[in-house]
């Protein structure tokens, strides 16, 4: 018997905005406007700022670890694809989108300035809090776009995730469910190269990340993950047909982390500068400002105005960030439960006594005098 | 008034809830066309259709995952691991997300689920059919566990659990499944999360069990001396567990064994025991006993009656314990 073939693929990879910021007319029609490209381009260079700060902050002692988000904000094309009920589950290299999402710029310092409120989403922003371990919340994701299907809702979820992320089981088991389960959700795998040091070689023997969906049955396809045009096309499009045919798409985006993994990191231990130079030079900044120049909407004096503007806001984010009064320690139960059960009470009320939280029970082994005999 | 067993019970309460409340609905393996492998959700994918009783792909992080994503946006979602053995994979989901949404979030993002899981030894099963992992979970903060040990309860909790805005691990002691029918109300009532039964009232010692070793701690009462008056409380809700209970009755009685069939060491038979020395110590009379499972792995089924506590294990801790 002859072979025959049983199955059979192929990964596109689309650019619409090359490295000289220059565009493909024909790939780039139905997307983004100018005022999209503005709008995109200006809160890519309000984080770059804001990434810039925030280093500093963590530098100085106001705030812990940090992920710079820098050389990777053209993701935030995604949110100009989203519709405004659709949800967004990011990890945590995604501010430009969830900040064009709705998401209180000052929500994501406070979550590094170590305080939860930073994750305590306003009403009505479909966000869910930024996720520290890697490659867990796309099953919530799966489960959110779930419900979607269920309500009837005409809305999306979006989950962004690294290269590294995929080799956890929970990546695979998100995009199986996903897809036997014909949810509208888009996975978004941006490959920034580097997962702190491990680069994309130790991660996966595939040649693309984004054939890992081929085997969900996903629709797949990779992307120049600095090109805004891309970044918004792909998204959209895998909107449009996961809402249609309920089928889920994996995107994956080339892109680079240009800053360490975090300020507790130093990435010149594990990687060559030659590779930073080289993605330096297809920074998504650079680009989209070329085309911006090409059209004439955009030169080097509103550059000025616009950093200059930028810097007050940031530092008015910073100020609301560091502004807000320290929690009190009852939060540290309060949230445990809706409703406190008797034992938590206890412990939360007498962590506020001289017991400081020490077993309750042990107040009574006090004498009269207050001299306590801790046990 | 209908006899149900357990699983009916179960079964019942699922029905009822799923009837009053279209954000619930039910998944995992086996659940929908199969009815589960104890058969816990027979007819219920019949009477409610595909979308509300799925079948899902065979993962359990998946399942937890999954659920956690539906109650973030809404639903009340009632995932079932088919045995507690296979919470292992699920594990990091239940407690590293479903159980810190809410403080992580500081109260916009909650996660109101209710997760079957069949647990314990007795019905010669294959390996990580048998375990006994609530102390587990009930360590860890934003999870409550309970684990009801007759059809009424099973009803009540079941219902408490799902109407709970927190995640609940409904652990279902296999081993009494179908052992008995009980008369269980058509009407919808509920068992309050962390409150004990007490199922006999007694003077001398007081037994505090959960699950199926209820009738373990019931067999060999009744094979103790007629003059020993024995108080024996099921705790039902293993967090939050109802301390009062436990408290009153020991300072009556003076004395307590712990039954359970979990391992010894960090079972949650120390916690109460603990408790017990803080609350009541001028009122022991002996040191608590603890009649458990031991620190060792759960054997295969020809021995698995060696490793729990079985009845004369039980009643050699209450002679040692009323001797002292």
């Amino acid at each position: 018997m002859p072979t025959k073939v049983a199955y059979q693929a192929k990964i596109n990879y689309i650019q619409i905005l090359n490295e000289q910021g220059k565009l493909d007319e024909k790939l780039s029609r139905g997307g983004l406007k100018d005022n999209d490209v503005i709008r995109l381009y200006e809160m890519m260079s309000l984080c770059r700022h804001y990434d810039e700060i925030a280093f500093k902050l963590q530098r100085s002692g106001r705030m812990g670890t940090y992920p710079q988000n820098k050389g990777q904000e053209a993701i935030g094309a995604v949110a100009l694809a989203a519709q405004p009920d659709d949800w967004l589950v990011p990890c945590y290299r995604e501010n430009t989108a969830l900040f064009l999402h709705g998401l209180p710029m000052e929500h994501i310092l406070l979550h590094w300035m170590g305080d939860e409120r930073g994750n305590q989403i306003p009403d009505g922003v479909n966000v869910t809090p930024i996720s520290i371990p890697i490659g867990t919340h796309m099953l919530h994701a799966a489960g959110i776009a779930w419900a979607q299907k269920l309500q009837g809702n005409d809305t999306a979820v979006f989950t962004f995730f690294g290269d590294g992320a995929t080799s956890e089981g929970d990546f695979h088991e998100a995009m199986n469910f996903a897809t036997v389960l014909k949810v509208p959700a888009v996975f978004i795998c941006q490959n920034n190269k580097w997962a702190i040091s491990t680069p994309g070689s130790k991660q996966s023997a595939a040649e693309t990340f984004a054939q890992k969906g081929l085997a969900y049955g996903a629709h797949t396809i990779q992307i120049d993950g600095n090109d805004i045009f891309a970044v918004y096309k792909a998204a959209k499009d895998a909107r449009a047909k996961a809402l249609k045919d309920g089928k889920p798409t994996l995107i994956e985006t080339l892109t680079y982390r240009l800053g360490d993994h975090t300020t507790a990191d130093d990435a010149r231990r594990y990687r060559d500068n030659a590779e930073v130079e080289e993605w330096l030079d297809r920074d998504p900044l650079i680009r989209t400002r070329k085309y911006l120049e090409s059209k004439g909407l955009w030169d080097d004096a509103k550059q000025e105005a616009f950093d200059e503007d930028a810097k007050a806001k940031v530092s008015q984010i910073v100020k609301n960030a560091e502004g807000i009064a320290k929690p009190t320690t009852n939060d540290i139960f309060d949230y445990t439960y809706e409703t406190l059960p008797e034992d938590l009470k206890r412990q939360r009320d007498t962590m506020k006594t001289h017991s400081l939280g020490i077993n309750p029970q042990q107040e009574t082994l006090r004498s009269p005098t207050g001299a306590a005999s801790r046990v | 008034m209908a006899e149900l067993t357990l699983v009916q019970a179960i079964n019942l309460g699922l029905e009822q809830e799923m009837r009053a409340d279209e954000r619930v609905v039910l998944l995992g393996e086996d659940v929908g066309l199969n009815g589960g492998v104890f058969r816990v959700t027979e007819g219920l994918q019949e009477k409610f259709g595909e979308d509300r009783v799925v079948d899902t792909p065979l993962a359990e992080s998946g399942v937890m995952g999954s659920a956690i994503g539906l109650a973030i946006a809404g639903m009340r979602p009632i995932p079932e691991i088919q045995f507690e053995g296979f919470l292992g994979p699920a594990y990091d989901q239940l407690v590293n997300h479903g159980g810190r949404y809410r403080t992580r979030s500081r109260g916009a993002v909650t996660v109101p689920l209710t997760v079957r899981v069949p647990v314990g030894g007795g019905i010669h099963a294959p390996e990580l059919h048998s375990d006994s992992p609530e102390a587990i979970y009930a360590h860890h903060p934003g999870i409550k566990v309970v684990m009801p040990s007759n059809p009424y309860d099973a009803k009540g909790l079941l219902i408490s659990a799902i109407r709970d805005p927190d995640p609940v691990i409904y652990f279902e002691p296999k081993r009494i499944y179908r052992a008995f029918r009980e008369e269980v109300p058509e009407d919808v009532y509920t068992v309050p999360i962390g409150q004990a039964r007490v199922v006999e009232t007694g003077n001398d010692l007081t037994i505090v069990t959960w699950g199926a070793t209820v009738y373990q701690a019931l067999e060999a009462m009744d094979k103790l001396p007629d003059h020993l008056s024995v108080e024996l409380i099921d705790l039902r809700s293993i967090y939050p567990y109802d301390l009062d209970t436990i408290v009153e009755s020991v300072n009556k009685t003076g004395r307590c064994v712990i039954v359970h069939e979990a391992p010894r060491t960090c079972g949650f038979g120390a916690e109460i025991a603990t408790a017990i020395q803080e609350h009541c110590f001028l009122r022991l009379e002996a040191p608590v006993q603890r009649v458990t499972g031991f620190d060792t792995i759960m054997p295969y089924y020809k021995l698995e009656l060696d490793y729990l506590p079985e009845t004369p294990r039980i009643v050699d801790a209450v002679m040692a314990c009323t001797a002292y």
